[in-house]
């Protein structure tokens, strides 16, 4: 009897006979984030293959390097991801097992939004006894819709390197996706007038960029250490905080637990606001236009 | 724009007696000149406006490229980790510890294995990019009075297709848990399987070639090269190759909250006089060596769980392997006292046909706070010895499945730092029922790099 014995120069030559023939005609785009999965949208419309590697809720900052997201990462010519850290904890996994020079560092289509904007909050003192610094500053940018303009340029324009045969359109896509967005951006600070200086708590600090943006003013954050989840004996801190300096609401993003907000919202007499943060966060956040006008909406209903 | 329109008043006052045509046609051509200066100046503004915006891009990106903000602290220096580990355990005083009926993997520990407190070894771990093809990775474990070398290897990271090459030595991929460092391990202790096959994990001095598949179903393919260094292998001082390696993985998402990967693998060694020790049937210490093939196949499967895909509040994970192994040579036996089967030496043909599986199952019910389960048990099945079986001759390779039961609670301050206890009844060995404790901690320094599914 004759039975098949696997060698290891049988298992090389089955992985070469499925080796890959396939062309792929759209640029293949693999996103860390949904707000960079819909602004690649918006450049390429039908001409590229977007793949969002987190939904809106799920913390970018812990994510299982799971296989699936090597599989996706494998065959995009494009990676575009926040950077500043924000993915330290997973992406170097899925760039090293993927197999992929295209996506690499030093590549063209290795591209992080954080490199095209001004970061605020650069930590003074880099130390683990500070919680979850990033050292770049704080990588959750896409909260101003001005450096959703910013990432857009520059991304365009590295989609159009990436695919010359589509530059053109890429370009008008960007100059049409600009205008409407620059006429947004001055219908949301008009709306969003009555917030200026308006007092806010947030659970998490991952909205310094919205902030800065409407002039909100942060008066207490609920986490003790950036990426510490808060305990009873630091919420009990913020509240005897507030007695002094009052706020009138708590912000939060979608995928942060409720409970910490809503304990502070009822124990100190503010408003628990949950804002998308992203695209997909809440209902009417199915696009970028979508992101902000919710968001300008809930702040509003907040300060009432 | 005013002074051709004071030149304009002038002439019109100089010359009041020009005839009206002369002075109409001089004002037209006056009208031509302003009209052409307007434009001028308008375009040079629009310039000017073009060249403001463009240097507050490149200012933009200046400070993103700038120095000031680098991307990974210590600018080129390699990333650098350290990871100190140490337990308590409250064990029986035990003259002796074994896996009864297997011939097993010699002790790996790094001083960790006593009783009462003692310290692990602490896990110091360099990696970074050689150049744009390369990346190497260092890691070396500090124990007392030796440091040893448990990974160094580099890595292409330009190859693309999918394809990498490691070279170094590395952490075998067969299997699940054998990639992990014990740091990475759910448990405070090894689990049988593991403990059995490979002392620890399996680590090759050679090389490994990986091909990811272009699908979306992750999809990939591995083959290895060693120098067989460690058990099941020998090191044989040949130029030749003895470990080879295969090993496929196959993964992917359930809905939005479930994720798995399964995989199998085999492992071909030729162990070349490789030591062996055992009681025989009449509690005399035997010695000798096993040369022959060993052949281990390696299925293994993780699922994970987390709602929404956020693992951060509550999440679950389920792993198990199971494992084949196959041994066939010569055992040679010896020992000096009479009255044994080996006194006086004897070589004769030995024969295994084993398994065995682990199950472990760990849950995190809230923010960091983990429960978890884990059975390992072991299948002594055939060993035959000189014709007969293996335990009419060795107590050691008696006819005794081990296995061993595990509950351990930890709990993580953060990412980097966790406290475990555990309780593990152990029956790994033949006649014995032991109830072993342990406080565990973990704590890891520095640039931890992420950690893979």
């Amino acid at each position: 009897m004759t039975t098949f014995k696997p060698t290891w120069q049988a298992g090389l030559f089955a992985a070469a006979l499925v080796l890959p023939g396939a062309a792929q005609a759209a640029l293949k785009v693999f996103t860390c984030e949904p707000e960079w999965a819909a602004l690649v949208r918006e450049i390429g419309g039908d001409k590229v293959n977007v793949y969002a590697a987190t939904t809106a809720l799920q913390d970018p900052h812990r994510i299982e390097a799971r296989p699936s997201l090597i599989a996706r990462a494998r065959s995009a010519s494009l990676l575009v991801c926040t950077g500043a850290e924000l993915e330290i904890g997973w992406l170097p996994v899925i760039l090293a097992e993927s197999g992929n020079r295209a996506i690499q560092a030093g590549q063209p289509g290795q591209f992080f939004a954080a490199d095209f904007v001004p970061l605020l909050e650069k930590p003074t003192v880099l130390d683990r006894a500070e919680g979850d610094v990033h050292a770049a500053g704080n990588p959750h940018l896409q909260t101003d819709p001005r450096n959703i303009a910013r990432v857009g340029e520059a991304l365009a324009a590295r989609m159009a390197r990436l695919d010359p045969a589509e530059a053109a359109f890429y370009r008008s896509r960007w100059a049409d996706f600009s205008a409407r967005w620059n006429a947004s951006i001055a219908r949301w600070e008009k709306e969003a007038a009555p917030l200026r200086g308006a007092p806010v708590v947030v659970q998490h600090r991952a909205f310094p960029y919205l902030q800065a943006w409407l002039g909100l003013k942060e008066v207490a954050v609920l986490e003790p250490k950036p990426g510490v989840e808060p305990s009873l004996a630091s919420l009990a801190t913020v509240k005897s905080r507030l007695a002094a300096t009052p706020a009138k609401m708590v912000l939060r993003a979608a995928y942060q637990p409720a409970r910490p907000s809503e304990w502070i919202a009822s124990q100190a007499g503010l408003k628990a606001v949950t804002l998308p943060f992203t695209v997909g966060g809440d209902a009417q956040s199915d696009d970028l236009f979508g992101l902000f006008d919710s968001t300008v909406s809930k702040l509003l209903a907040g300060l009432n | 724009m005013l002074r051709p329109a004071l030149l304009v008043a002038a002439l019109a006052a100089a010359l009041p007696a020009q005839a009206d045509t002369e002075l109409d046609a001089l004002r037209a051509e006056l009208k031509d000149l302003k009209a052409a200066y307007e434009a001028r100046i308008q375009a040079l503004e629009t310039r000017l406006q073009q060249a403001e915006a463009k240097t507050d891009r490149v200012a933009v990106q200046a400070r993103a490229a700038s120095p000031e903000s680098p991307a990974r602290g210590g600018g080129f220096n390699p990333d650098v980790s350290l990871i100190l580990q140490g337990k308590y355990a409250h064990l029986e005083d035990r003259e002796e510890r074994g896996i009864s009926g297997f011939m097993g993997a010699g002790e790996h520990s790094h001083g960790g294995s006593g009783r009462g407190f003692s310290v692990d070894g602490s896990e110091l771990v360099l990696s970074a990019s050689v150049d744009p093809y390369l990346r190497g990775h260092l890691n070396a474990v500090l124990a007392d009075g030796e440091v040893e070398v448990e990974e160094a290897w580099f890595q292409t990271t330009g190859l693309g297709q999918g394809v990498s090459i490691k070279g170094g030595r590395y952490k075998s991929g067969i299997g699940y848990q054998n990639e992990q460092h014990p740091h990475a391990w759910d448990f405070a202790t090894n689990n049988l399987v593991y403990e059995v096959l490979f002392g620890e994990g399996y680590v090759q001095d050679g090389l490994q070639l990986k091909w990811l598949a272009p699908t979306d179903t992750f999809l990939e393919f591995g083959a290895e090269l060693g120098a067989g260094g460690a058990f099941p292998s020998t090191n044989n001082d040949s130029n030749g190759v003895s470990s080879v390696a295969l090993f496929g993985h196959v993964g992917g998402d359930v809905g939005v909250s479930n994720s798995w990967r399964a995989g199998l693998s085999w492992l071909r060694a030729k162990p070349r006089a490789r030591a062996f020790e055992g009681h025989d049937v009449n509690e005399i210490e035997t010695e000798g060596d096993f040369s022959g093939k060993s052949r281990t196949w390696l299925a293994d499967f993780v699922w994970k769980w987390a709602p929404n895909g956020n693992p951060t509040q509550q999440n679950f994970k389920l792993a198990a392997e199971y494992f084949q192994r196959k041994e066939s040579g010569a055992l040679f036996c010896d020992t000096a006292e009479l009255g044994s089967a080996c006194t006086g030496g004897l070589t004769a043909p030995f024969d295994s046909d084993q398994s065995g599986l682990y199950v472990q199952a760990v849950y995190q019910f809230m923010p960091q706070w983990r429960a978890g389960y884990r059975h390992d048990r072991l299948f002594r099945g055939d060993v035959a010895f000189n014709g007969a079986d293996a335990g009419d001759v060795f107590e050691s390779l008696a006819d005794y499945d081990p296995r061993r039961h595990s509950l351990m609670l930890d709990y993580s301050p953060s990412e980097f730092s966790r406290l475990r206890l555990q309780y593990t009844l152990d029956q790994a060995m033949e006649g014995v029922d032991e109830n072993q404790f342990y406080v565990q901690y973990i704590m890891s320094l520095g640039s931890h790099g992420a950690h893979k599914f």
